[in-house]
């Protein structure tokens, strides 16, 4: 990456620690554009990657820069405003609300109406509403949900959550995504087709995808970059065919002959 | 069709029902039946609207030429109306419990209590107080403006707690401020403590009115514009972002909800409707002292939103009307019946009534009654009576 102009997200040697458990440990990385996917065995710090670029952890060491400008110490909402948006690796949608208001919520940083054009139902405020519906129902389309707009969430079988978690963080407009495992639980088919509409955004939209996966097959085959993270370190990172063939990304989730124990508790 | 003459006739006739039989309660609550049918029936809505408005509007007064009595329940009913609103707003909508609620009402309440009456001189000195009729009008949205601060107040310190432990700071929090209102006679008499304040003026009434019917007019108008605030804060960004709160606070901070903000506002609005009822209240009541503040109250108006049913506008009116008449009609009304069942002397399964140790007093059932009755709504219908319910949304393409 060129270092004159910044990159559209930093972070540099990020560390975090939950007591004597160092959970990330000076971890560097940066995208400009593209699809780029952290992979590692469970624990390895993945979410806790996330959580700490969201803003719902404080970072103990490091920097996080998105367009030039610290993310450390601003809240979650204000890093969604700036244009970061995530999923959850346990979906966490609003249960009891409908699908499209599911992504309207997801709008709410991009609304500049005051407590009076609501209350006085000011030409603003049906101007607004009608511009936040209308994009909504333009987003369910792409995620292929236009239909169960009107059904309450929890209703949802378990592949159209993930969509639908995937169209409410879009519906903030963000120019860097998160997605937290976003296959999980879905067959080779789905998994596809949801790598197929990735893709799409990427190329539409000039997204930047940060992915958490464990499908290999989806990370190989979507990712411009594979960062590979174990216990808290980053020990790859490269192209997807690179880091497939890498000897220590290897041993981490295969665990060899001589990693011992831990090797083998992780295989 | 049938629908539309068959809601005409039964509040034609329960109305006049209740001004043959003035004293009879059934008849009055066949009337109050009657509208929540007209709200319910499959009838055009300019019907079901024009109905609901001539049946508030004129035979609620008429009825209340006949009994003054029930024009008087019919005014309590709208302000717990307006109180279990501003509660649903902050339990139903934003999912924070709030056990002191009453807190607010007391602060709207004091607030026209102390500057609409003599007892202001006593803090201010001279004797230019109580303040002209007039001024009520102005303390309606000083009460509005005092509570919302108060709520801010409130909501500041117990933003990161959630559940059981807000429920219990709020508590707390309620009864600091009955405490206050209490003990604030020394050093500087402010609210003259446990003797109360009275009288409080009562503004000039427009038309010649009485003041049964102008509390009434008044509480049905602040009523309907609560109901009306209530709605288009619930079909905003506003009411969508206390919902993600309530649903899952972490999800809705990342989906870009600002978390301190969206809930002070839901304390401050759901405060601001009891602030203003309070002020209205003390108006009404002439007199008030702590005593009409108590815990018991808060957790009246949290009943009459989970009965009615959580985060829903109707379920609110119908659980603050359903609880409101319970309390002072149907229960006293029961009471009173076992009473006469006693002194008459009436035998049950060989065993005189009048026989009755004064621990079963009858009127010592009326509570119970009421317990039995929640509890039973919570095992057979938990979601309440009319619970909410997603709008759906017209998709226009």
């Amino acid at each position: 990456m060129p270092d004159t102009v910044p990159s559209l997200f930093e972070a540099r040697s990020v560390t975090k620690r939950f007591g004597g458990l160092v959970a990330l440990h000076g971890v560097d990385f940066a995208l400009d554009r593209g699809i780029a996917s952290i992979i590692g065995p469970n624990g390895a710090g993945k979410t806790t990657l996330f959580n700490i670029f969201t803003g719902l952890y404080a970072a103990d060491e490091g920097q996080v820069t998105f367009r030039g400008q610290s993310l450390l110490g601003l809240r979650p909402d204000q890093i969604t405003a700036l244009g970061i948006c995530r999923t959850f690796q346990n979906i966490r949608l609003f249960s009891n609300m409908t699908v499209i208001e599911n992504v309207l919520v997801g709008m709410n940083s991009r609304i500049s109406l005051r407590l009076w054009d609501v209350l006085s139902h000011s030409p603003s405020f049906h101007r607004t509403e009608s511009d936040l519906a209308a994009r909504a129902v333009r987003l369910l389309d792409r995620v292929g949900l236009q239909a169960n707009a009107n059904v309450v969430a929890h209703n949802l079988p378990y592949g159209d959550r993930r969509r639908l978690e995937l169209a409410r963080a879009l519906a903030s407009e963000p120019a860097l995504l998160l997605l937290d495992e976003p296959t999980a639980g879905m067959t080779q088919g789905e998994a596809g087709a949801l790598m197929h509409l990735l893709r799409r955004l990427v190329a539409d939209l000039e997204l930047a995808i940060i992915l958490i996966e464990h499908n290999m097959r989806v990370v190989m085959e979507v990712s411009d970059r594979v960062t590979v993270l174990d216990h808290g370190e980053k020990i790859a990172e490269g192209p997807p065919r690179e880091v497939q063939s890498n000897a220590r990304v290897i041993e981490a989730y295969l665990g060899t002959r001589g990693a011992g124990s831990r090797g083998a508790r992780r295989a | 069709m049938i629908q539309a003459l068959l809601t005409v006739g039964l509040v034609a006739l329960s109305a006049l029902a209740v001004a043959t039989f003035p004293r009879s309660i059934l008849v009055f609550l066949l009337f109050q039946g009657s509208l929540v049918f007209v709200y319910r029936a499959r009838i055009p809505e300019w019907l079901r609207w024009s109905l609901l408005a001539v049946a508030l509007l004129f035979l609620m007064p008429a009825i209340g030429y006949f009994n003054g009595y029930y024009l008087e329940v019919a005014t309590q009913v709208g302000i717990f109306v307006a109180l279990a609103l501003g509660l649903n707003i902050v339990v139903g909508l934003a999912g924070l419990l709030d056990l002191g609620y009453v807190a607010f009402f007391a602060v709207g309440a004091y607030s026209w209590a102390i500057f609409g009456s003599p007892h202001a001189n006593v803090i201010f000195g001279g004797s230019g107080f109580p303040l002209a009729g007039w001024w009520f009008y102005v303390f309606l949205f000083v009460g509005l403006g005092a509570a919302a601060i108060t709520g801010i107040l409130l909501g500041l310190p117990v933003l990161r707690l959630h559940g059981d432990y807000l429920a219990i700071v709020t508590l707390g929090f309620g009864e600091v401020i009955r405490v206050l209102a209490n003990n604030l006679d020394k050093p500087i008499n402010l609210t003259n403590g446990p003797k109360g304040i009275t009288p409080i003026s009562r503004p000039p009434t427009p038309f010649g009115l009485p003041y049964g019917e102008y509390f009434y007019f008044l509480v049905l108008l602040i009523v309907v514009a609560v109901v009306i605030v209530n709605r288009r804060l619930e079909d905003s960004h506003i009411g969508r972002a206390w919902e993600a709160i309530r649903e899952d606070e972490l999800a809705a901070r990342s989906m870009g909800v600002p978390l301190v903000r969206m809930k002070l506002m839901a304390f401050a609005c759901g405060a601001s409707f009891a602030g203003v009822m309070g002020v209205l209240f003390s108006a009404k009541q002439v007199f008030i002292n702590p005593e009409s503040f108590t815990f018991l109250e808060s957790i009246g108006v949290l009943a009459m939103v989970i009965l009615g049913g959580m985060g829903s506008i109707p379920g609110a009116v119908l659980g603050a009307t359903v609880v409101t008449v319970l309390n002072l009609q149907v229960l006293k009304g029961f009471s009173l019946w076992l009473n006469e069942l006693k002194n008459a002397g009436v035998t049950v399964l060989g065993y005189s009534l009048a026989d009755l140790p004064t621990q079963f007093e009858p009127a010592k059932y009326e509570r119970m009654v009421f317990g039995i009755i929640l509890v039973l709504m919570m095992i057979f219908r938990p979601q309440g009576i009319f619970p909410a319910r997603r709008r759906q949304r017209e998709l226009a393409r």
